[in-house]
């Protein structure tokens, strides 16, 4: 069978499961709509959480990019995993007990206020929107490349897939749906993984094999990646840092806090029946992200020595990396290089006419590495390799059979599709129940108030297709200004409500607005008001990138956030106390006892 | 809140911090502030300080989740503050 033809009903079916689950799962009350009726086994919902959370971007781009980073891109494997620690022993317990269908409920509640609310909307709905148009131009990606139609056909068939189970089923289809793309996803991940970890280590576990020997070799397969890239003028794969130890640092901190509290993570943890079952759904959740993180650097490292072998065969034979005959020639190529030029993933131009194709850093500094380039009339890199495709052609540069490649597209989608429901849910119970029922139409039926959910829903993906159709200039962004909002605004605000009892209305608001304002300010500083190119404004703070500590933007979220806790202390110290009901409320989500069932109703 | 609210609340506090401190160390110290002098040593076919970034630090978050939720179990019932 071909390819093409396997991939199709390799995806046609996971598409009928979900399909299927679809069908079996309709939401009838706005309990399951929003919260699956807190009825999820917490093991469920962990699996859930991890395809909820496993975006395109930790499926597709992020292996490539710690491949291209080394030892700097575990900020990316940190961040994105130890957020839920907090998440399990700061957040997700606490905003069980208390027991509402929606973050900004919690927050207009425990504020006492509808302009609170109304902040934590606004943050939720652009964090959201924000993150969602990654994941529609994620699927448009993955099926033009795979099943050869165009992008636009791929992101109609993305959204009638998603429609159908999150329009009918609400966060009772979603959550199914997401048991089922999680398996999916996880298998097509490790797989692959599993058969390179076995040609380069003679070790089926990746895990393992990162730390094993070289096949053939008395070398580790880290210290052959070592001495491979540094001899091509990279920095040496172990060790290379983001910019600098505190932007890693930072970086990092601005991950973990910004996952604690992206809204779509959180509401996961509302369809548990207990608190201790949101703690221990925490660990499971993290069990099953961290099979994905920790085949990742596997693979990034593996892929890594893989390209480098397949250009440059003295990688394998240990013999002179500058030999004239080492370098492939370009007519010689294998096939999938071929199948990725096409995609312009993959670039080659033959700078010095020599049919042969060299691959390495020409940006270098080092000057043996200059010597030894000059010497073999080497006249730059010619190969340009964009970071995706360490996933998405590893199963090809390895050589492994049809099947393993179309397993990959059709997690590439899982992976997209679950993100985008879970976040399409997160949008639409705002619209629906914060902004509809608790704002503008408080005599708004059970009944009415689930229709609404629908539309809102149904609403939320016509606006996210449209989005990822026509992405907007800002759209590579997105996802670390998701993060930024997070971390500086909706995280903090959580933690305050729940671990100090005095802090008061006036306190989070400011917090959340001056939290959100800085971080903003230094984002577009660096890249344009709302992304607009040619709006930046460096010039104001010196004209230099990175000006605060060398500071990254993405990066910035930390600093927002410890911005937003100050700002909200001091001005908690000078107006008046929350009220007394205020204080009980949060003395009764401390403890466990007394957990009911998710509601929508108000306690004032 | 009365005494025994007050003595669960530091309780949890307490446990929080001692997992928080554990957290900081694995990611923020061995992974990244000491990773340079801990490479120096080996795992296997891992420089460690490489090793706690890019695999370490989340297993042991893994591990501390179930932790915390074991222990936070304990101090629900001594409190007698667990749920039914």
């Amino acid at each position: 069978m071909s390819l093409q033809a396997v991939t199709y009903l390799i995806v046609g079916a996971t598409f009928a499961l979900y399909i299927g689950i679809a069908i079996w799962s309709r939401a009838g009350s706005t309990s399951e709509f929003y919260v699956a009726g807190s009825g999820v086994h917490p093991v469920l919902n962990g699996m859930a959480t991890g395809a909820d959370w496993m975006s395109a971007a930790s499926f597709i781009s992020m292996a490539g990019l710690i491949s291209n980073m080394g030892y700097g891109g575990a900020l990316f494997l940190m961040g994105w995993t130890g957020g839920y620690v907090l998440l399990a022993m700061l957040l997700a317990p606490y905003l069980r007990k208390f027991g509402k269908y929606t973050v900004p409920q919690f927050v207009g509640d425990r504020f006492y206020s509808k302009g609170a609310s109304s902040v934590a909307v606004i943050c939720l709905i652009t964090a959201s929107v924000t993150y969602i148009i990654g994941q529609m131009t994620g699927v448009g990606v993955a099926f033009s490349r795979f099943l050869g139609v165009s992008n636009h056909m791929g992101i109609f068939i993305g959204m009638a897939i998603v429609f159908m189970y999150a329009v009918f089923g609400g966060m009772k289809g979603i959550t199914y749906t997401q048991v089922a793309q999680y398996c999916v996803l996880i298998v097509a991940y490790t797989i692959p993984a599993i058969f390179i970890s076995m040609q380069l280590t003679g070790n089926p576990i990746p895990q393992l094999g990162l730390g094993g020997h070289f096949v053939g070799t008395d070398m580790t397969l880290l210290g052959k990646v070592d001495q491979v890239v540094t001899e091509l003028g990279f920095g040496k794969y172990t060790e290379t840092t983001r910019l600098s130890t505190l932007n890693m640092f930072v970086y990092t901190v601005s991950l973990m806090i910004g996952t604690a509290g992206l809204p779509h993570v959180i509401i996961r943890f509302f369809t548990v029946p207990k608190v201790r079952d949101a703690r221990m759904s925490a660990g499971w959740a993290l069990v099953f992200i961290a099979i994905l993180y920790t085949t990742a650097p596997a693979v990034a490292a593996m892929a890594r020595l893989n390209l480098h072998a397949t250009i440059n065969s003295a990688v394998k034979s240990g013999g002179d990396l500058f030999a004239e005959d080492a370098s492939i020639k370009y007519d010689e190529r294998p096939d999938w290089m071929k199948r990725w030029e096409v995609t312009g993933l993959l670039k080659f131009a033959d700078k010095n006419g020599d049919g042969r194709i060299q691959y390495y850093n020409d940006k270098t500094k080092n000057p043996d590495v200059i010597a030894k380039v000059e010497a073999a009339g080497w006249k730059g890199s010619e190969l340009t390799v964009n970071a995706d495709i360490m996933v998405l052609a590893n199963p090809e540069i390895a050589l492994l059979p049809n099947w393993v490649i179309a397993l990959v597209a059709a997690g590439g989608l899982a992976a997209a599709l679950s993100t985008a429901a879970g976040l399409l849910l997160a949008i639409s119970s705002a619209i629906s129940h914060d902004l509809l029922k608790d704002m503008w139409m408080p005599d708004l039926s059970e009944k009415g108030e689930l229709m609404a959910g629908k539309i809102a829903m149904a609403g939320s993906i016509v606006v996210a297709g449209y989005l990822g159709l026509n992405p907007p200039g800002f759209a590579a962004g997105t996802v670390a200004i998701a993060f930024g909002l997070a971390a500086s605004s909706i995280f903090p605000c959580l933690m305050m409500g729940i671990f100090n009892k005095k802090m008061n209305k006036e306190g989070a608001i400011a917090g959340m607005i001056c939290g959100l304002g800085i971080t903003m300010l230094y984002v577009f500083a660096h890249k344009g008001l709302f992304f607009i190119k040619g709006t930046e404004f460096l010039g104001l703070f010196g004209g230099k990138e990175n000006f605060f500590l060398g500071i990254e933007p993405n990066a910035f979220g930390t600093i927002g956030a410890i911005v937003n806790f100050v700002v909200a202390y001091l001005v908690s110290k000078v107006t008046p106390d929350p009220p007394e009901h205020i204080q009980h409320l949060v003395e009764n989500v401390r403890i466990p006892r007394g957990a009911k069932a998710v509601d929508g109703s108000h306690i004032h | 809140m009365d005494k025994s609210g007050k003595a669960y609340w530091k309780a949890v506090l307490t446990l929080v911090a001692q997992i928080l401190a554990v957290w900081f160390i694995v990611s923020y110290g061995a992974g990244i502030l000491f990773a340079p002098e801990l490479n120096s040593i080996n795992l296997g076919g891992y420089p460690l300080g490489f090793w706690f970034a890019q695999q370490g630090s989340m297993y042991i978050f893994v591990a501390l989740i179930f932790i915390y939720s074991y222990l936070m179990g304990k101090i629900d019932q001594k409190f007698d503050v667990h749920e039914e």
